[in-house]
């Protein structure tokens, strides 16, 4: 039960950003769009996918994740029916298909996908940072700019955060396991 | 196996469609790019509007007889873009003038509020807009989102009591519709376009 309070509790307040993602890139696409990827995630946290849907899973996420990428669909989610669009498949179709594929994936893909993570943060925050026109329409160049160094930031912390393991080893292998379910997240 | 893998074949056919699809092909990324090849694709037809010009005289948007009409947004205490934006369309204005292309340019306001004819003809003067060929409009309140919509024109508040909106030169043809947008310092495109299509 404690799941779906979380999930819904992540969706409430992606949707209580509302007036915040009009009025900021950052908090848009950084801030909201996150929450409602968690909220898909949480609430899919205690099923278990087949191992055979892994892949086909994972795909309809990077799709999702590719769609919501492009910046023409960020000026859409601030539409009525982008916005519904928004609030539907960022839990539904990246959330929780990524939270079902992600146990079965190897840890060679895992690293590959953690990778491409990065190098794409570096290479939106370069272009946000530099490009010569507005990208969205709906925000300001110096707000456009704010989104470049927020990307480039994010992509360091992650980088940070992704490499801790392999340099310090496992946390969790030295820390006694919680009580109850270990979770088999990254 | 094939059993197998037609799940995650599926799925990537299914993905690659989709983002094919959201990008016109591969095309347009951004929602300006989109609108670009939307108008083109598509022409739109564009309403009876009539605008207060300069001289507080009315001015009618769509073209008459045969003639093209470039439109620009503009707000006339722009700092920038807007003043580079006036020059190229000053210069588009002295080349279809020389090669005697039928056409009116209109740099219509979207602060019709703060420029008031007065206002405006200060702007026209600066930018040696003298209301022959090329004018400086606002739309009655009412019509300005209508206006807005027609022509994709997102505009927004900056910081310092300005705006910032999508600049461009957008083309109604002689049949009254609008049909294509160009970079406003793509003189020779304009150019280039105005003459291929016998509008």
């Amino acid at each position: 039960m404690r799941m779906p309070c979380l999930a819904l509790l992540a969706l409430v307040e992606a949707i209580a950003l509302r007036e915040a993602a009009v009025a900021s890139p950052v908090q848009h696409v950084l801030l909201q769009m996150p929450l409602l990827v968690l909220a898909g995630m949480v609430a899919a946290w205690s099923l278990t996918g087949r191992r055979a849907w892994a892949v086909p899973l994972l795909l309809t996420a990077l799709t999702a994740f590719l769609f919501w990428m492009l910046p023409r669909n960020v000026d859409w989610a601030l539409s009525p029916a982008g916005e519904l669009a928004k609030y539907l498949s960022l839990p539904l179709l990246l959330g929780v298909p990524l939270r079902l594929s992600w146990p079965w994936l190897g840890p060679v893909l895992r690293g590959f996908l953690k990778a491409n993570a990065l190098s794409m943060l570096g290479v939106l925050g370069f272009l946000y940072i530099h490009a010569p026109v507005r990208l969205c329409n709906s925000y300001l160049v110096s707000a456009q700019q704010d989104l470049g160094f927020a990307f480039l930031y994010l992509g360091a912390a992650l980088a940070c955060l992704w490499a801790a393991p392999l340099l310090f080893g496992d946390l969790r292998r030295v820390l006694p396991p919680p009580p109850g379910r270990i979770g088999c997240g990254a | 196996m094939p059993a197998r893998v037609l799940p995650s074949v599926l799925a990537a056919v299914c993905g690659g469609g989709i983002l094919w699809q959201a990008t016109d092909g591969a095309q347009a990324f951004t929602s300006e790019a989109a609108r670009r090849l939307e108008v083109a694709m598509s022409p739109r037809p564009v309403p009876q509007v009539q605008l207060e010009d300069m001289a507080g005289a009315a001015v009618e948007l769509r073209p008459q007889q045969g003639e093209v009409v470039l439109v620009e947004f503009i707000y006339t205490v722009c700092g920038d873009i807007c003043q580079i934006a006036a020059a190229d369309f000053a210069e588009v204005r002295d080349r279809l003038r020389a090669r005697g292309v039928p056409a009116r340019l209109i740099s219509i306001s979207f602060d019709p509020a703060r420029d008031t004819p007065e206002q405006m003809a200060v702007y026209g003067d600066a930018h040696q807009a003298d209301g022959g060929m090329w004018t400086v409009a606002r739309p009655l309140p009412r019509d300005l989102p209508k206006l807005l919509e027609l022509f994709d024109v997102t505009v927004i508040p900056d910081e310092w009591g300005g705006f910032q909106h999508n600049a461009a030169i957008h083309v109604i043809n002689g049949a009254g519709r609008f049909e294509a947008v160009f970079d406003t310092d793509a003189v020779g495109t304009v150019l280039a376009h105005l003459q291929k299509a016998p509008s």
